[in-house]
């Protein structure tokens, strides 16, 4: 309706945005980074999601109240992560 | 036919009203019909013949324990009896119960809407239901299912005996009719309001009904998952919860209890919004601290999802994590309190009146005070330990889901009996059905939380002897609980028909939905309300006027 | 009433704005509801590779990452194109919307037969858990619960792709056919966000299931 919308271009950026993080992404994981490895994967996955919820999915030009469904996802799925890995990480202490 | 005649001749029906139940009468306008109104009372039948098979295991149960000895049933037939009775009465009355009949009747009429915003997902959320239960009906007819209501693994993926995958289908299905319901209530609370009807106008019901639909849509889910898991490694024998495949039994914990615990407080929040709306209406008063109520509901809903691990304290979980569930769990007693202190502080100077929905609103909150509190005990670590899995937790829970979601359901169909079906049901057996399930209630329950602080397991048949006065007391009470039952089952059906016309608004009550025709037309208004006042404008001092004038 | 003639509102609604942004909204929500649902078994992923990452590390070397890599690209064009598809429904423009809807479903039937393949060459490997599981590693158990999850996620989100693929099909045929998305794209808009969520659950797993061992 009255709502901004993203152009072509921006839809262009974007593609080429993503294809280069997967890139960056297969090349990253072939270094030895230690325990990195798997947080720099995780990073660049959120950045793709990220671009592809803001962008694609529109969430950057709508309303507060989406963004929150959005974030709410996101946030209980870290509410599930969170406690449950709080469980598993610490069984060995003593 | 009746549509037919309706059109042809339409002076003589021109003087009985139209509603939402006489506009048309055939059996598909009833089975396919998008009327959020309709699709309640379909709910409403339903789970009415659940809640009565899962009576029915309750009622064995409750037979067998009468003696120490297994004398009624064997032990097998008991462990499937305790998982009839926990699966039905879980995911095919509890869950359901509030939200999908009373909520659906109620949440567009309470927001000034004409129906919810996606009337053909409820009515499809109606047949996922109904799908789920044929599976679970199934499963009990061809043989039940022997491992509890939380299929822990790896006893139920590999040794159980019995119908667990149709079990487990069964509650998968009916959890998708959960999660389009909550879908549904919170794009409607959010897009369907009338003019005027702020946030915080809203009655309290539509707020308890708004946190339950958040725990719906983010927790079924993971329930979902999880049985479908526990499945797929009992048929195919592949998984991640057996250690023998390399798994850890903990992790199925984990995730049924990220479900089973906020489901809890789907079964309690919309109580608690029921009473909110009783305890203004019948003491003639407006609700103390509406925001802090309001919020509550908020907190129990986000609090709850952040101690499900207090189910695993003994369950070789960490001793940290436990401790930080222990912690978490203490917090949810705060905003359940502060609920609590409201509705007391809303009697107070209030002019109360005990017309049967208010006997059941009170008798929520003691009870639900009791087993709130017995809660605490239960989410100590220590104390854990003692009283785990005995008849201790099985007292506290049911002082919640009875005590308090069945008090709530039942105080909501008698105070909105006469908005569903425009007549009144007979007040002073209506109040002998509440008392004797109060009385019933806590005979039967009471003495379970001695039994379990003594050390009697739960879901064993038989017990040690020094046991036995208690479980009488218990199964004395429990006869008394089930004729309570069955007197409004019988009354409310005889009213329907013989019941004295209630009028549009029988308690006086504020509320849009009592400001539309009894039973409500099928787009519940004439015209699209506007809200300019709070809820609940009652005022106390009139209304003692009032009565003073009338008995002068 | 606005002038131009807009999707026929439902009843329950008091005009086209409020029942787009209903429908929008419920997306949304379901949306919340999905990620919840692949959420439990991203946390089986992630406790059991925390608990044996040596394990999930040499497991993950027998994926195929070529395989894996082209269909990450193929799925990251096709939510390209969707984003365009769901533009042209905007724009009222039907030919190109049938065409971009056709190509995108093009697409996710692609991003489905790389898989089979893939799934084809696992099974020839011996890498299907079950009885025929077979796998070189220090710890075959646990990579057989590598394997596992692999096969459930990477199959839940085929089945999200093959679902998706379908209703794309069903809704190019509908716009080519029956112009049924003039001055009412909000259904494309929301088989848009559905689609999309599909590619951000692929995101997730991309590098958890191919890439968690490749450095050594």
């Amino acid at each position: 309706m009255n709502e901004m919308h993203p152009t072509p271009r921006t839809y262009i950026i974007n593609c080429v945005a993503l294809l280069a993080l997967l890139g960056l992404t297969i090349a990253a994981a072939y270094l030895n980074l230690g325990p990195f490895n798997t947080v720099v994967a995780m990073l660049i996955s959120l950045a793709k999601g990220g671009l592809i919820a803001l962008f694609f999915m529109h969430l950057r030009y709508s309303k507060p109240l989406i963004w929150i469904f959005a974030g709410a996802g996101v946030f209980w799925l870290g509410i599930m992560l969170v406690l449950a890995l709080g469980d598993y990480l610490t069984r060995g202490w003593r | 036919m009746t549509t037919a005649t309706l059109q042809a001749e339409p002076q003589p029906v021109a003087r009985v009203a139209r509603t939402y139940l006489n506009e048309r009468t055939t059996i598909a306008s009833w089975l396919l019909t998008t009327d959020h109104k309709r699709i309640a009372l379909l709910y409403m039948v339903s789970i009415t013949l659940f809640f009565l098979i899962g009576g029915a295991a309750a009622t064995l149960m409750r037979l067998e324990l009468l003696t120490p000895q297994g004398d009624l049933v064997a032990s097998d037939t008991y462990n499937k009896l305790f998982t009839i009775h926990g699966v039905v009465m879980v995911w095919f009355f509890l869950i359901p119960s509030i939200p999908t009949v009373l909520g659906n009747f109620l949440l567009p009429m309470m927001i000034g809407a004409r129906d919810v915003a996606f009337p053909k997902i409820n009515l499809a959320s109606w047949y996922l239901f109904m799908g789920g239960g044929a599976f679970a009906v199934f499963s009990i007819l061809s043989g039940g299912v022997d491992t509890g209501w939380t299929f822990y693994t790896p006893y139920s993926s590999t040794y159980a005996n019995g119908h667990v995958i149709a079990m487990a289908t069964g509650i998968f299905i009916a959890g998708f009719g959960s999660i389009a319901t909550g879908l549904n209530f919170i794009v409607t609370t959010h897009k369907m309001r009338a003019p005027g009807m702020t946030w915080m106008k809203l009655p309290l019901f539509v707020w308890s009904l708004y946190t339950t639909s958040i725990i719906l849509v983010l927790a079924t889910p993971v329930l979902a998952i999880t049985l479908a898991l526990m499945a797929l490694e009992r048929a195919f024998g592949v998984g991640i919860f057996n250690p023998s495949l390399g798994g850890d039994p903990l992790l199925f914990q984990h995730l049924f209890w990220f479900y089973s615990h906020p489901a809890v407080y789907i079964m309690i929040l919309p109580g608690m919004g029921v009473v909110s709306e009783l305890i203004t209406c019948f003491a003639r008063k407006k609700i103390f601290g509406y925001q802090f109520v309001a919020a509550a509901s908020v907190a129990i809903a986000v609090l709850g999802f952040l101690v499900w691990g207090h189910h695993m304290f003994v369950s070789s979980q960490s001793i940290y994590a436990g401790m930080i569930f222990s912690v978490l769990s203490f917090m949810v007693a705060i905003p359940s309190a502060i609920k609590v202190f409201n509705w007391t502080a809303t009697l107070y100077k209030g002019s109360i009146s005990f017309h049967t929905p208010m006997l059941y609103a009170l008798g929520f909150i003691g009870l639900f005070t009791i087993g709130g509190l017995t809660g605490l005990f239960l989410a100590s670590l220590a104390v854990d330990v003692h009283v785990h899995d005995t008849y201790f937790v099985i007292a506290h829970f049911h002082y919640i889901m009875v005590g308090g979601m069945v008090m709530a359901y039942l105080g909501a169909l008698h105070f909105w009996w006469p908005k569903i079906t425009g007549r009144m049901y007979p007040e002073w057996l209506a109040k002998l059905a509440a008392l004797s399930i109060f009385a019933g209630f806590n005979l039967t329950f009471f003495p379970q939380f001695i039994l379990g602080y003594l050390g009697m397991p739960r879901r064993y048949h038989v017990y040690a002897p020094e046991f036995q006065v208690l479980n009488v007391l218990s199964t004395a009470g429990a006869s008394i609980l089930a004729l309570g039952y069955f007197l409004p089952l019988g009354y409310l059906l005889w009213s329907w028909k013989y019941g004295k016309i209630a009028g549009p608004n029988p308690w006086r009550a504020t509320g849009l939905e009592w400001t539309t025709p009894s039973p409500p037309p099928k787009d519940n208004f004439d015209t699209t309300p506007i809200v300019t006042e709070g809820p609940y404008e009652y005022d106390p001092r009139a209304t003692e006027a009032e009565l003073r004038a009338a008995h002068a | 009433m606005p002038e131009i003639a807009l999707a026929p509102v439902e009843h329950q609604f008091e005009n086209a704005e409020q029942q787009r942004e209903a429908a929008t909204m419920g997306m949304w929500v379901f949306l919340a509801t999905e990620a919840l649902f692949f959420g439990g078994m991203f946390l089986g992923y992630t406790a059991y590779r925390t608990y044996y990452p040596e394990a999930f590390a040499e497991a993950s070397r027998h994926t195929l990452v070529a395989f894996g890599s082209i269909n990450t690209a193929v799925l990251l064009i096709s939510s390209t194109v969707m984003a365009f598809a769901v533009r042209a429904a905007r724009m009222n423009r039907r030919g190109l919307l049938s065409i971009l809807l056709l190509v995108t479903a093009s697409l996710g039937t692609a991003f489905l037969v790389i898989k089979g393949f893939e799934y084809a060459r696992e099974i020839s490997e011996g890498l299907l858990p079950g009885p025929k599981f077979h796998i070189e590693t220090s710890d075959p158990v646990h990579a057989e619960m590598f394997f596992y999850l692999y096969w459930l996620m990477t199959g839940v989100h085929a089945l999200h792709v093959t679902i998706g693929v379908a209703l794309i099909g069903f809704f190019a045929l509908r716009a080519w056919l029956f112009d049924a998305f003039r001055d009412h794209d909000t259904p494309i808009d929301l088989l848009g966000l559905y689609w999309h969520f599909v590619d951000v659950v692929w995101v997730f797993l991309f590098p958890l299931i191919y890439l968690a061992g490749r450095h050594s």
